[in-house]
C-alpha cells in the first residue's frame, strides 16, 4: 500500500482528493456526506459578503464530454454560512473556505470570518467565468490580484490558496502574481468558458447564456496549465479539471500537482468517487513501485 | 447528454382556479413520483412531477404561482417547451390497502401512483385536502380509477371540515392500512408521519432545485440527501432523521426559510 497522504504547505491531508468548490457544499450536511465518502478535504461553495441567489435555470447541462454550468455564485452570505461551518468544526477533515469578492477589503473580511469559523484554509475564487464584477475580472489583473492576496495574507494565519482561470492569455503570469502576494498554493484550473445553443429555438440553453465547462473534456487543458504553472513558481499546485479516475489524478501529479480536486466526477461516478479515485491511485502506485505522492509530483519535467 | 429536448404542448386543460394540466409528447417510461425539468426558453426551468403517464404522452399539473408557472399557464397547445428527465426515484407501491394523502396541488403527482395501484388491483383510499372546494381537482379522475376518494376542506365548503392529516388519522384508526403515500405541505406530511407509527410511509419532498442531476447541492436535506436524485420520495425511516423535514427549506441563496 502506497502512502496517499500529501501536504500543501503547512496543511497535511490524509489523501490527495479534495472536493472542488461548488459541488455539494452549500450546507453542512452535504459536506459531511462528502467527508463520509472519503474526500481528503472539502472546499466550500464560494461565499460572498451578501446572500446571492444566483441565476435562473437552466444552470447545469450535461453535454457530450463534460458539464456546462452557470450557477451565478449562489450562497447564503458569509454571516449565515457560519452556521454551516460551525456544524463541521469538530471534523478531522480540513474545510477550506472558498470566497469571492470584488476588492481586497471584502476578501480580507471574508477570509477573517472563515478563519474565525474554523476553516483550515481559504481559497480565493478569482476565476469564476460567469459572474460580473467578481471572479475573472479580479483574476486577470495581476497588480490587483497580488494586492488582494497580499492583504489577505497579512490578515489571516491559515493557508491562502488562489484558484486561477484558464480563460486568460497567460495563466502563468496570474499564478506568479499570486505567489508574489505570498499565496500558499495555486489551484488550477477553474472552468473553461463555453456555450450551448438549442437548435430548435435558437436559444442559448443556460439562462446566463454562457457558462463554465468542466469534466473530462477539459482535462488536457488543466494538465497543461498545471505543467506550466508548477515549473514557474515555488509554491504547491492543486490540480483540478476533469479528474474522474485515479489515472487522471496521477497525470496531474506528474504535471506538478501535489493534490487534486474533484467536482464533475461526483456526477459521473457518484459521491463515492473519492474512495474510488484513492483506491485507483493506490493500485497504480503499487503496480509502478511508487511509495509516496511526492515521488510523482512533477515527474513529467524531463 | 442531459439537456432539454424541445417538444410541443398537446393539450392545456384548466383543472381548478389557477390550476392547469398540460400534456406533451415524450417517449419513454416514467414512474409515478418522478419529475421532469420543464424549460420555458427565456424564462426559467422548473421541476414538475409527472401527473399523467401514457406510453407516448406525459402530463404535468401546476398552480400559477411564479414566473415560470405563469408563463406555462398561458402557453397554448402547439407551443414549444423543453423537457428533460424523468428524474428522481418514484414511489414503491407495496401493501394491499394503500392510503394516499394529497394536500393542495400535491394530489397531482399522487394521481398516477393511484392509477398504477388500481391497475394492480390494490385497494386505494385517497384523501384530497384543499383550502376550499374551488381548489379541488382530480376527484372524478381518481374515482374513475376505482379508488375511494375522500375530500377535506379547511373551510368545510366540501367534505370533511379540517386538515387532511386529521381525516387521515381517522382512517388509520378505522381501517387496516398497509402503507401511506403523501405529497403536500411539509408540516402536514410531518404530522401524518407521526400518526403512522409502524406503517410504511413515503413522502414526496419539494425543494428549490437547480442542477437536477445531484451535484450543485441546492436541494439537499439532512445529511446530504439530494431531493433531485436520492429523492424526491423518501421513506418515513429516513425522514425521521432529517432535521429539515417539516421545519425549514432553503431559498435560492441557500438561506433557511421556516415552513
Amino acid at each position: 500500500m502506497a502512502d496517499l497522504s500529501t501536504t500543501i504547505g503547512s496543511l497535511r491531508l490524509k489523501n490527495p482528493t479534495l472536493l472542488a468548490s461548488g459541488i455539494m457544499d452549500e450546507d453542512a450536511g452535504s459536506m459531511q456526506r462528502m467527508i463520509d465518502c472519503g474526500a481528503g478535504a472539502i472546499v466550500t461553495k464560494s461565499i460572498g459578503m451578501q446572500p446571492r441567489e444566483g441565476y435562473a435555470n437552466p444552470t447545469v447541462l450535461e453535454l457530450e464530454f463534460g458539464l456546462l454550468n452557470a450557477m451565478g455564485l449562489p450562497n447564503p452570505g458569509i454571516d449565515q454560512y457560519g452556521q454551516e461551518m460551525e456544524k463541521l468544526q469538530k471534523s478531522k477533515t480540513p474545510i477550506i473556505g472558498s470566497i469571492y469578492a470584488a476588492d481586497a477589503e471584502e476578501f480580507v473580511a471574508l477570509a477573517s470570518k472563515m478563519e474565525e469559523y474554523g476553516a483550515a484554509g481559504v481559497e480565493l475564487n478569482v476565476s469564476c467565468p460567469h459572474a460580473k464584477r467578481y471572479g475573472l475580472e479580479v483574476g486577470c489583473d495581476t497588480t490587483l490580484l497580488q494586492a488582494i492576496v497580499s492583504s489577505v495574507k497579512q490578515q489571516v494565519r491559515i493557508p491562502v490558496f488562489v484558484k486561477v482561470s484558464p480563460n486568460v492569455v497567460n495563466i502563468v503570469e496570474i499564478a506568479q502574481a499570486a505567489e508574489k502576494g505570498n499565496a500558499d498554493a495555486i489551484v488550477a484550473i477553474n472552468t473553461v468558458k463555453g456555450m450551448k445553443i438549442d437548435l430548435e429555438t435558437a436559444h442559448p440553453i443556460l439562462a446566463n447564456r454562457t457558462g463554465g465547462y468542466s469534466g473530462k473534456a477539459i482535462k488536457p487543458i488543466g494538465v497543461r496549465c498545471v505543467y506550466d504553472i508548477a515549473q514557474s513558481i515555488n509554491i504547491p499546485v492543486i490540480g483540478v479539471g476533469g479528474i474522474t479516475t485515479g489515472e487522471d489524478a496521477i497525470e496531474y501529479f506528474m504535471a506538478g500537482a501535489s493534490a487534486i480536486q474533484i467536482g464533475s466526477a461526483v456526477y459521473y461516478r457518484g459521491p463515492d468517487v473519492f474512495k474510488h479515485v484513492c483506491k485507483e491511485i493506490n493500485v497504480w502506485m503499487d503496480k509502478h513501485g511508487y511509495k509516496k505522492i511526492a515521488e510523482l509530483v512533477g515527474a513529467a519535467y524531463q | 447528454m442531459n439537456i432539454p429536448a424541445i417538444t410541443t404542448i398537446l393539450t392545456s386543460t384548466t383543472d381548478a382556479t389557477d390550476i392547469k394540466t398540460i400534456t406533451f409528447r415524450y417517449l419513454g417510461t416514467a414512474v409515478p413520483g418522478q419529475f421532469f425539468m420543464i424549460w420555458i426558453p427565456g424564462v426559467d426551468e422548473i421541476p414538475m412531477s409527472v401527473s399523467e403517464i401514457t406510453k407516448d404522452v406525459k402530463g404535468i399539473t401546476f398552480r400559477k404561482i411564479g414566473d415560470a408557472t405563469h408563463a406555462l399557464y398561458h402557453l397554448s397547445p402547439g407551443s414549444k417547451i423543453g423537457v428533460r428527465g424523468p428524474y428522481g426515484n418514484g414511489f414503491k407501491l407495496t401493501g394491499k390497502h394503500l392510503l394516499f394523502v394529497g394536500g393542495g396541488t400535491g394530489i397531482a403527482m399522487l394521481a398516477p401512483a393511484v392509477e398504477q395501484a388500481r391497475k394492480r388491483k390494490l385497494k386505494s383510499t385517497v384523501i384530497i385536502g384543499v383550502k376550499t372546494k374551488n381548489d379541488l381537482f382530480f376527484e372524478d379522475r381518481l374515482r374513475r380509477f376505482g379508488a375511494t376518494v375522500l375530500v377535506s376542506t379547511d373551510d368545510g365548503s366540501k367534505g370533511y371540515k379540517g386538515f387532511a392529516s386529521d381525516l387521515a388519522k381517522d382512517i388509520l384508526k378505522k381501517e387496516k392500512i398497509d402503507a401511506v403515500f403523501t405529497c403536500g405541505p411539509e408540516p402536514m406530511m410531518k404530522t401524518l408521519l407521526s400518526c403512522c407509527r409502524t406503517i410504511p410511509f413515503q413522502a414526496s419532498l419539494e425543494r428549490y432545485m437547480k442542477c437536477s442531476i445531484g451535484i450543485c447541492g441546492q436541494c439537499c436535506v439532512g445529511n446530504g440527501l439530494r431531493v433531485c436524485l436520492d429523492g424526491p420520495i423518501f421513506d418515513g425511516k429516513t425522514l425521521k432523521k432529517v432535521e429539515d423535514f417539516g421545519v425549514y427549506r432553503r431559498d435560492a441563496a441557500g438561506r433557511k426559510i421556516p415552513f
